[in-house]
């Protein structure tokens, strides 16, 4: 593989690395508050969490443009204040895969955080524990498997993203271009060569996050 | 101890936990069929519960009345409570287990680890893992784990339910040296007559969340009716 093709993947790596790096804290305590019994606005929060999984990926990505764009609430924001643009660069594409991948983390750490046993929780109150100790010795090590199933996945889906990306990245070479994006210019180009070696890539590496994913699941539900 | 469960309304699946009691002795009994309220109210009084009302008073102390708006968090209630299945943290050892609450001991002789762990005969499962150990010994590091966090008051749930007769014998007896080592007062709840009239010396009777007997065990075992005793 040539590279250009390698710089791609290594892209696309680190862009997928990065995103899923920053859904990490918002995504677990979000996870952790939906798994809490009822609360004000949890149909809704759940609601919106779930969007991205149902409506079209470039449905979404036409979202973000709005809101990113440099007439955008937030793109003209961000803009202003830190002089950074968003549309068009890498941090859209980390964005638009962030978001795309955001339901995947937050779904699968919320079955974990619904599996811990609430009875362990009350019983680590009555010996003292405040709140917050609680989170992080009990509650969170049990449900530390399910939160690395679920980023693995959320990871797994970053690593595909393409309807979101496309509309509020663009695929601009040595720039943008993810495996996803640059297999369909591939194709469109009739380069079925260098398109099917990114897609082996692609397909290797989905197939490994997957099986991983499924791994730490299967040893978590062993231990139960 | 006295013990005072005064005006306490809790709303339950079926039916609504109700009492007005003032209870004094050692190891309280809760007795009852399944279903009666027994461990819901163990719950109210280590403040694990919300109850609608409820005043509830330990030797003086007030850990919950309702009126004035006043509630005692768990954490600040020194309660010990050792539930049915022991409740261990699974992913920690025993010896994480046991020090988990011993935070906020003082170092006192009596309740320190070396004691508790002879007195419970644990000693030798302090570096294995939770999951490696049997039910028995799952309840007795449970119990070292409250007794660890010197407790002004035990709670335990039917804590020798799940043994066989022989292990029952043997942990009664355990449960009888615990009560003269740490002399720390208990309540404890049980399905069993013999269980509580070998070592509770005052018992209330419970039945769909209500209060139906009230006095010293082996009295209400053998001169009373005890209405649950039929249900056994």
């Amino acid at each position: 593989m040539e590279n250009e093709n390698w710089q791609i993947v290594y892209f696309t790596l680190g862009v997928s690395i990065l995103s899923t790096l920053l859904i990490l804290p918002g995504g677990v305590a979000l996870a952790w508050l939906l798994a809490r019994p009822r609360w004000m606005g949890k149909s809704l929060v759940e609601t919106l969490v779930a969007l991205p999984l149902v409506i079209p990926p470039v449905a979404t990505g036409l979202i973000l443009l709005k809101l990113l764009g440099r007439r955008g609430v937030l793109g003209s924001f961000i803009e202003k204040t830190f002089g950074v643009e968003i549309v068009f660069t890498w941090r859209a594409v980390v964005i638009a895969i962030g978001v795309m991948s955001f339901p995947l983390l937050v779904r699968t750490s919320r079955v974990a955080f619904e599996g811990v046993n609430p009875r362990l929780e009350e019983i680590a109150r009555t010996l003292g524990a405040g709140e917050l100790r609680i989170f992080f010795t009990v509650t969170l090590p049990l449900a530390a498997r399910g939160i690395i199933a679920g980023t693995i996945l959320a990871f797994a889906r970053a690593l595909g993203e393409f309807g979101a990306t496309i509309m509020v990245a663009g695929n601009i070479p040595g720039k943008t271009s993810t495996i996803a994006l640059s297999i369909y210019q591939f194709v469109q180009l009739s380069q079925d060569s260098a398109a099917f070696k990114l897609l082996g890539v692609s397909v290797l590496m989905a197939f490994g996050a997957v099986w991983i994913s499924e791994f730490v699941l299967r040893k978590r539900s062993s231990i139960r | 101890m006295k013990l005072s469960l005064k005006n306490i309304h809790l709303p339950l699946g079926r039916f609504p936990l109700d009492l007005d009691v003032e209870m004094e002795g050692e190891v309280i009994a809760i007795f009852g069929p399944s279903g009666s309220g027994k461990t819901s109210a163990l719950d109210l009084i280590a403040g694990l519960r919300k109850p609608q009302s409820a005043f509830i008073q330990i030797d003086g102390l007030v850990l919950a009345d309702t009126r004035v708006g006043q509630s005692l968090p768990p954490q600040q209630r020194g309660i010990g409570y050792v539930p049915q299945d022991g409740a261990l943290f699974p992913h920690l050892s025993v010896l994480a287990n046991l020090t988990y609450g011993s935070r906020r001991a003082n170092g006192s002789s009596i309740f320190s680890m070396d004691h508790v762990v002879d007195v419970l005969e644990i000693s030798h499962l302090l570096k294995s893992g939770v999951r490696m150990i049997s039910g028995g010994e799952k309840q007795r590091v449970a119990l070292a784990r409250a007794l660890l966090s010197q407790p002004r008051l035990l709670l335990l749930d039917e804590p020798l339910a799940s043994l066989d007769e022989n292990l029952k014998s043997k942990g009664l007896d355990l449960l009888q040296r615990v009560r003269a080592e740490f002399s720390t007062p208990m309540v404890y709840v049980s399905h069993s007559p013999e269980e509580i009239t070998a070592i509770c010396d005052f018992m209330i009777v419970l039945e769909s969340g209500r209060l139906v007997s009230r006095g010293h065990p082996r009295e209400l075992f053998t001169t009373r009716n005890v209405p649950v005793l039929e249900l056994k």
